[in-house]
């Protein structure tokens, strides 16, 4: 049986909207950004379940909010069967070995007064391991590991001194360093080349494969999830509109968004250009999403008043594959 | 005539340890209205090229060798001033990596635009530049009046369109891309790739574009560079460079490269690791990682020749 590692459950996080003083003054209701609504998601040990979707669809902030860096506004987590939405900053210390998130952008989320080699044992100090050639050792090997050889030469360096993929690959030791059960990693390889990315991936498989980590691994990219992910959530606007094993999103995608989405992943083949953009404009403003499907203004399969009106739920098509549109609701 | 003529450019980066040999005789041209991609492992000094076409290396960072000529005049020898009056913006244009965090978030965006163009354009009043801002807005599809909002009212496409809007704002012949499109989704990633291409028709522009990903380069580039360790290894037609790749390593770094229809696999990646670029190998860069390497190889550094027309190579393997 599969054993669920990380549980969230109709998971949400509203943002209140900051107006300036006068417009608070004016209008009489707070506006809110509405980031994740009512997300569901299971985890299982030992997977890589991608989280895929347009920019500000939401996935750093289920990322962030699983790893509990930030206060849903409601819905549940759990962490191996314990229920830890509610637990205070001191319970989650110790929890926080187990659990680690690897940042989107390496250009904000590295202290650029440490050197790489204080970045990387901090966690192991944080957890209370300081016998000094432990930490040293492991921090040789999680560099050795992603490619940042020889160690000694980048040890002492500061993140400014660093090409961005090497801030990058820093993020990524940092948050193996300890040997995690579950990582959030949030577009891990996005500035690195397909090469050092292998290199990248094949570390995270192999803690899969070793210690059978589990992993929530957000990415924009679709080729690579392709190759690295055993299960996709599609995202949009907050909300998860199709999830399956990734060979079903990837042959045979439901959603018509997922369907655009496939479409638009570049090939790398000169001879063959990307055809037309198949869904125009920008995904809408989260703060007064669409009415019914949230997809609807964009969508090339717009059926009129029903997509219009209702919100489309999420149903098995047979297999775990979920989608969530009106062309497969039960008639 | 030749646009831009980079000649044995050298740059080194000066840290506790020695000397961070970044870039190492780099050599390459652009022609008016011609895209180059500019693609390489991580930390092989791509950025390091963007910043010393336009001398803005950060203090440890030195030009050590080598010319970038522009339209015959030689940059690495112009003074700060000279720098600001005809190059910076002016000619060359960059739009840094990671750039989308870079606009001030409190002040608006039209606001930062206005302040960049007449910075480096003296005598232009707040109100041309007003309508200039309004008419690059246009270009790069915003809507004019979004130039009034804060940075944090825009998404991830818009703050990247109104970045090539700001870098377009005093009408250079040359824009380097640093990664545009790493953090965008694929659907903004398109559209943006889109209107770079159409800048570039329209407006005759060069452009350099620095991306790790070589899909985005092949559909947006008629050139291609491949850097490795500081050097440029092979360049060429996008083309001839993607279906026939000269160089050990291009060949690795094609053969990495995951298409989404592929079947799932194991991705393959070159083994080994990039060099220490304090003490970088003697003779080819790569051949530590080479699986054709050979005597020649360890002792003597190739230099780039001219293998098939307009596509140049440097491997001992290649001979003329
Ligand atoms: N601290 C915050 N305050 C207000 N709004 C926020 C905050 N963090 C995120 N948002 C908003 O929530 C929405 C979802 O953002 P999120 O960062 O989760 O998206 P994402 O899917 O990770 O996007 P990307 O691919 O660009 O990283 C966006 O509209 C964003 O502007
Ligand atoms: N300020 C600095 N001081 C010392 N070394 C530096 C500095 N900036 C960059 N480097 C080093 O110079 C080399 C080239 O860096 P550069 O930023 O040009 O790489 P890049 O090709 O742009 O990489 P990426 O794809 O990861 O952005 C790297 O090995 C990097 O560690
Ligand atoms: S519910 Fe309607 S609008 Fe939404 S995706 Fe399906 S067809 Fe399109
Ligand atoms: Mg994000
Ligand atoms: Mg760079």
């Amino acid at each position: 049986m599969v054993e669920i590692v990380v549980k969230a459950e109709n998971l949400t996080k509203l943002f209140e909207v900051k107006l300036g003083f006068f417009k608070t003054l004016l209008s009489k209701e707070s506006l809110y950004v509405h980031a994740v609504d009512g997300v569901n998601l299971d985890i299982f040990k030992g997977e890589i379940l991608g989280l895929a979707g347009e920019s500000g669809s939401g996935k750093t902030t289920t990322g962030r909010l699983i790893m509990r860096l930030i206060e849903p506004t409601s819905g549940k987590i759990f962490f191996k069967g314990k229920d830890i939405t509610h637990l205070d900053e001191d319970q989650m210390k110790p929890l926080r070995r187990y659990m680690q998130i690897v940042f989107q952008d390496p250009y904000e989320s590295l202290n650029p007064r440490m050197t790489v080699g204080d970045i990387i044992s901090e966690p192991m100090k944080l957890q209370g391991i300081t016998d000094e050639k432990e930490v040293e050792e492991r921090v040789y090997k999680i560099l050795t590991d992603a490619k940042l050889v020889p160690p000694e030469e980048f040890i002492f360096r500061y993140p400014h001194e660093l090409s961005g993929g090497q801030r990058q690959r820093v993020a990524t030791a940092r948050a193996f360093v300890l040997d995690p059960d579950f990582v959030v990693a949030d577009e891990p390889v996005s500035m690195l080349d397909a090469s050092i990315r292998a290199e990248i991936l094949q570390l995270i498989l192999s803690l899969v494969k070793t210690r059978r980590t589990s992993f929530l691994y957000i990415t924009h990219d679709l080729a690579l999830a392709r190759h690295v992910c055993d299960r996709i959530a599609i995202m949009y606007l907050g909300k998860i509109v199709e999830q399956g094993t990734t060979d079903q999103l990837v042959l045979e995608p439901l959603h018509p968004y997922t369907k655009a989405l496939m479409k638009a992943v570049p090939v790398p083949d000169p001879s063959h250009k990307r055809i037309e953009v198949v869904i125009k404009g920008e995904i809408p403003s989260p703060v007064n999403p669409p009415s019914g499907c949230r997809f609807h203004t964009r969508c090339p399969s717009y059926m009129g008043d029903i997509c219009k009106k209702s919100e489309p739920q999420l149903v098995d098509m047979g297999n775990g594959h979920l989608v969530a549109c009106h062309q497969y609701s039960k008639k | 005539m030749t646009l831009l003529s980079v000649q044995n450019l050298t740059t080194y980066y000066q840290i506790r340890r020695g000397f961070v040999r970044a870039v190492e005789d780099v050599s390459f041209s652009l022609e008016r209205g011609e895209a180059m991609g500019l693609a390489g492992e991580s930390g092989c000094g791509k950025t390091t090229v963007a910043l010393s076409l336009l001398k803005i290396l950060p203090p440890n960072g030195k030009i050590v060798r080598g010319k970038i000529l522009l339209n015959d005049l030689d940059v690495v020898k112009l003074s700060e001033s000279e720098l600001r009056e005809k190059i910076r913006w002016k000619a060359i244009s960059l739009i840094f990596q990671g750039a989308m965090n870079a606009m001030n978030p409190m002040y608006k965006v039209e606001d930062q635009i206005v302040e960049a163009i007449r910075l480096h354009e003296k005598g232009v009043t707040k109100k041309e530049a007003k309508d200039r801002v309004a008419k690059l807005f246009e270009m790069v599809g915003l809507e004019p009046e979004r130039a009034k909002g804060y940075p944090h009212e825009f998404s991830g496409g818009m703050r990247q369109r109104a970045m090539i809007a700001m870098a377009l704002a005093c009408n250079p012949s040359i824009l380097i891309a640093d990664e545009p499109s790493t953090a965008l989704d694929v659907i903004v990633q398109a559209q943006v790739l889109k209107l770079l291409d159409e800048l570039k028709r329209k407006l005759n522009l060069a452009i350099i574009m620095i991306s790790h990903d070589l899909s985005i380069i092949s559909e947006t580039c008629d050139k291609l560079a491949i850097m490795y360790a500081g050097r440029i290894v092979e360049v060429g037609d996008v083309l001839s460079v993607f279906k026939k790749p000269l160089h050990p390593y291009t060949q690795g770094l094609i053969a990495a490269f995951p298409s989404i229809y592929a079947p799932k696999q194991e991705m393959s990646a070159i083994p080994g690791s990039p060099p220490n670029l304090l003490n970088p190998p003697k003779g080819c860069r790569f051949a530590p990682r080479c699986n054709y390497s050979m005597d020649i190889c360890l002792k003597e550094s190739p230099s780039l020749i001219e293998a098939d027309k307009n596509h140049f190579v440097a491997c001992h393997l290649v001979h003329k």
